[in-house]
């Protein structure tokens, strides 16, 4: 479909590719916007997380790396010592950790919904990936609000864990990692679903029935056969899901209340009441050098894989 | 093909996979359900239901802040859109309708940039750099969330368009060259008709994705410049009110509205194409 393949045939021809190879400057529009509105104020960033923090709020232009020294030390103020910033190191390994877990149960809950998806025929698998595609794009503060709604102590929860006599009194879950691990799940399996039936549905089912064949069980089948040929989707998946939860902003603000903060919400701190403009731009170039890496392993584990089917 | 395989066992099917995905569905739903019933409750109460009444659609509208918020969303979404679509037709054309040049990566990766980076960081980012335009030119109108709405939308509208332009024959655009048609006249009377589908889901996808916001504008906006979603995450902070309810199920149902239309634009595409 590219344009070597329509070879010039006649002088008219000529001059139209030569015509279309000025094209791209079509484009020119689209990247000023996003150089404006998105790329170029990444720079700014990057330039504010090398100085000084101002008084109030903004910064001193003068050079110091004393923003990214903060990121895992602080200085004690009565003796001058250099110890471990034990908050920080709070938040980023909570981070870390909801985001692996988000990650991890939503490949439990999506490889079997994908599965269930992809194996279902024509007007079936349209209706089930509608179904899909519904809370993938309703307003995430919609989705969050709704968990809200279910993890209240007087919420359905609750209220049906107490009917059955489970528990004599609500569980506080609201405000509580489990809480936001819960959200973030909700949130973000929808983008672990579709990524997974797309690498399903061109998976060959012969394959799997010669798999059968040669007398391997369903178990076997599934590792020895289904799972290597469906990694880039799980690989894809993971990543779509990782990355977002390790940026997540909403669900931790609404679910996790003003303790059980993220990297985003410790970022948002920064510009708001820790009036550390600096120290929130290292942050934020940091999560941004995180994001970047996983999306590069991304590039290099999908670009490894030969294609099947 | 396999139906004779089915009989005894299918290949198809793994045991509690589909235990597993009612599970999902269930999960996926019931919230959602939640908020659309208690939007229609009676009484002031999230947890009890008291009757059926309309009340809280009523209470929202009547609102003004709500009024004012509404307006607002629709208005930056309509000129987001409608810039982002726009400029993103104009980029699609540019990357496929174009000899291989050494740049295109770049570009590629510049177009997709808002998809890439945490939404979180473009919001720090836009925050400081709006902030020290508003100081030098006193300027603080709806401009600056037009525009960085705007910009994140350009990736959702550029994927389906330049997808479309992709899956077309190039044969008809050649013949209309070929035929002595202006670069202009080919564009206005072959491309852009047989690339309209993909503008418009373009376009939809673009709506809905700066209707939802919610970061970016919270970190862009100006006081007294809430939109529904900056206006919901507000009342959060106070009292869950069954309002927020009404208000949700009404953004829902619009979501809704423009993910059916979108559906059935991109499924008569792909029979066509």
């Amino acid at each position: 479909m590219t344009l070597e393949a329509g070879q010039p045939r006649s002088l008219e021809a000529e001059a139209t590719n030569r015509r279309i190879r000025r094209n791209w400057l079509l484009s020119l529009p689209a990247i000023l916007l996003l150089l404006v509105g998105a790329s170029g104020p990444l720079l700014i960033v990057l330039v504010y997380s090398f100085l000084k923090p101002g008084d109030f709020s903004g910064v001193v232009w003068e050079p110091s790396f004393n923003a990214w020294f903060q990121i895992l030390f602080s200085r004690d103020i009565f003796d001058d010592t250099v110890g471990l910033a034990d908050a920080h190191l709070t938040i980023f390994w909570r981070s870390v950790r909801l985001s692996l877990a988000t990650t991890l149960i939503t490949l439990l809950l999506g490889l079997p919904t994908a599965y269930f998806i992809a194996t279902r025929s024509g007007r079936q698998r349209t209706f089930w990936l509608f179904l899909i595609t519904i809370p993938f794009w309703t307003n995430l503060l919609i989705r969050t609000f709704a968990i809200l709604e279910m993890l209240r102590n007087e919420g359905i929860v609750n209220n049906s864990l107490m009917s059955l006599g489970l528990i004599a009194e609500p569980i506080q879950i609201l405000y509580t990692d489990t809480a936001v691990l819960i959200g973030m799940a909700y949130v973000y399996l929808p983008l672990m679903v579709l990524p997974l039936y797309a690498a399903i549905e061109r998976l060959d089912f012969r394959l799997v029935e010669a798999g059968y064949d040669l007398y391997a069980n369903r178990l076997q089948v599934f590792r020895k056969v289904i799972l290597p040929i469906i990694k880039p989707g799980i690989v894809a998946g993971s990543i779509l899901v990782f990355v977002p939860s390790l940026g997540a902003y909403v669900t931790p603000r609404v679910l996790g209340g003003g303790k059980n903060m993220m990297i985003g919400n410790f970022i948002e701190l920064q510009f708001g009441q820790g009036r550390n403009w600096p120290l929130g731009s290292s942050l934020s170039i940091l999560l941004l050098l995180i994001v970047m890496a996983a999306l590069l392993f991304y590039v290099r584990a999908s670009s490894r894989e030969e294609p099947h089917g | 093909m396999a139906e004779r395989v089915r009989k005894a066992f299918s290949v198809r099917r793994l045991p509690g996979f589909t235990t597993v995905t009612m599970i999902c569905f269930a999960a996926l739903y019931a919230p959602i359900i939640v908020i659309v019933l208690y939007s229609f409750n009676a009484g002031d109460s999230v947890a009890l239901w008291e009757g059926f009444s309309l009340d809280w659609y009523a209470v929202a509208a009547q609102n003004e802040q709500v009024q004012d918020a509404t307006l607002r969303s629709l208005l930056i979404a309509l000129w987001a859109s409608g810039i982002a679509t726009t400029l993103a037709t104009m980029a699609a054309l540019g990357t496929t309708r174009t000899a291989k040049f050494p740049g295109s990566t770049l570009i590629y990766v510049l177009i997709n940039q808002p998809l890439m980076v945490p939404e979180i960081v473009t919001a720090v980012a836009l925050l400081i750099f709006f902030a020290s335009i508003k100081v030098a030119t006193g300027y603080s109108g709806l401009a600056y969330l037009i525009l960085a709405h705007a910009a994140f939308c350009v990736p959702f509208a550029y994927l389906p368009i330049r997808a479309r332009l992709e899956g077309m024959d190039r044969v008809l655009e050649i013949a209309a060259a070929d035929l002595y048609a202006t670069p202009w006249q080919t564009f206005r009377r072959v491309t852009l008709p047989l690339v309209a589908p993909g503008i418009v889901a373009g376009a939809m996808l673009a709506f809905v994705i700066s209707l939802d916001d919610v970061i970016i504008t919270e970190f862009v906006k100006s006081a007294g410049q809430d939109t529904l979603p900056t206006y919901m995450l507000g009342q959060l902070r106070r009292a869950v009110t069954p309002e927020v309810n009404a208000i949700s199920t009404a953004l829902l149902g619009l979501t809704i509205l423009l993910l059916t239309a979108f559906f059935i634009l991109t499924g008569r595409n792909d029979k066509s194409a």
